[in-house]
């Protein structure tokens, strides 16, 4: 069966595209699945480090739409997972040296050796991110909950249903409990009536993540962490499980459960 | 005064952070989904006031209207007190 494309998307920079492609990645590997990251930041790779990988990189997307090199030879095999792979950005060149239609055609080749290509899209609505969705066939949106990145969110997924990408799935990241508790935060279920859009999950500020970054080691893969835990349940709703949303805490769950589907 | 104006602030800060939010997100999502800009419904909405005023006579203090989402569209809903008809000149 071919594999499905998903783009990893938000408009805002910095809202946490990277640090989701990697730890969903890393997770569907965990699962067994073959899984290929692309690196669709042209010209600010960081998906490599973020992954600890980036001492390995010899060819990069560029190379590979340019022929000067076989796709093969361009993956990066992931230290952990053998399943997993990484197709690197380019660092010293720009957007431009990728097209959609190059894209499209390299999706395609993918879907035939792996389950899932998760593509890390870069911020912004410009050529970076045509490239970035032209060979996707699902999208995730990521935001934070504040008013300009929800507001870049509602905007990627009107370009999305207008690329033809549809029902879009979101993720809300760095959401911190006490602030939604104080009324300094906004409301889980507040952003997905505005957006009208269908929760993927809630990944919660976590200073893991940073560590974890720190080492290149994807906080999907440690034990009794708040965010590490919530990527892993994001996994497994990929792949179809049902999985409730995490017990962030009680009043916060109780609220959000009708929204969620957990009918 | 000074009194008076801190019991206005601190009122203002009764509200939480999250409604402002919440309320500015919905405007602002309002004039981006249909790509106008909140000057231009002004300058709309005084034209159309216009064009009423003429046939009839309105209650211009009491004139609502505004863009509202519905769903996933977008309306302008207007109230518009209408006092009586205008003679035909
Ligand atoms: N849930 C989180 N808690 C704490 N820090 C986070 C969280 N998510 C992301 N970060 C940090 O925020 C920064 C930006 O994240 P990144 O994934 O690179 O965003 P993007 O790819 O959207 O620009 C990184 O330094 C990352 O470690
Ligand atoms: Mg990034």
């Amino acid at each position: 069966m071919a594999g499905k494309a998903y783009v990893i998307t938000s408009g805002k920079g910095g809202v946490g595209k990277t640090t989701t492609t990697a730890n969903l990645g890393t997770g569907l590997a965990k699962l067994g699945k073959r899984v290929v990251l692309i690196d669709a930041d042209i010209g600010l790779r960081n998906l490599d480090v973020v992954l600890g990988l980036e001492n390995r990189i010899v060819y990069d997307i560029v190379d590979v739409v340019e022929g000067n090199c076989r796709l093969e030879q361009a993956l990066i095999k992931d230290k952990r997972y053998s399943s997993l792979c990484l197709l690197p950005a380019a660092q010293t060149r720009d957007k431009t040296s990728v097209n959609p239609e190059q894209m499209v055609e390299l999706t395609d080749q993918l879907r035939e050796e792996f389950d899932y290509i998760i593509i890390d899209c870069p911020a912004g609505i410009e050529q970076g991110f045509k490239n970035a969705i032209a060979g996707a066939d699902e999208a995730v949106v990521v935001t934070t909950p504040e008013v300009s990145a929800v507001r870049d969110a509602d905007r990627i997924i009107g370009m999305l249903e207008a690329e033809g990408v549809h029902d879009p799935q979101l993720i809300i990241n760095r959401v911190r409990i006490d602030m939604i508790n104080r009324g300094d935060m906004m409301d889980i279920e507040d952003m997905i009536e505005i957006l009208a859009i269908k929760l993927l999950g809630i990944v919660p500020e976590d200073e893991k993540i940073v560590v974890s970054t720190n080492k290149g080691e994807p906080v999907v893969l440690l034990e009794n962490t708040r965010s590490g835990e919530a990527f892993w349940n994001i996994t497994r709703r990929i792949e179809g499980e049902e999985v409730p949303l995490i017990d962030l805490e009680e009043g916060l769950l109780n609220k959000i459960k009708r929204l969620v589907g957990l009918r | 005064m000074l009194d008076i104006m801190k019991g206005i602030f601190n009122n203002k800060e009764d509200v939480s952070s999250k409604d402002v939010a919440k309320e500015r997100l919905r405007l602002v999502l309002v004039h981006d989904r249909i790509g106008v800009s909140p000057e231009i419904i002004e300058e709309m909405k005084e034209e159309m006031i216009e064009v009423i005023s003429k046939y009839l006579d309105i209650d211009n203090d009491r004139i609502d209207m505004d863009l509202e989402r519905q769903d996933n569209s977008v309306a302008l809903i207007a109230n518009i007190p209408v006092r009586r008809l205008k003679k035909k000149r």
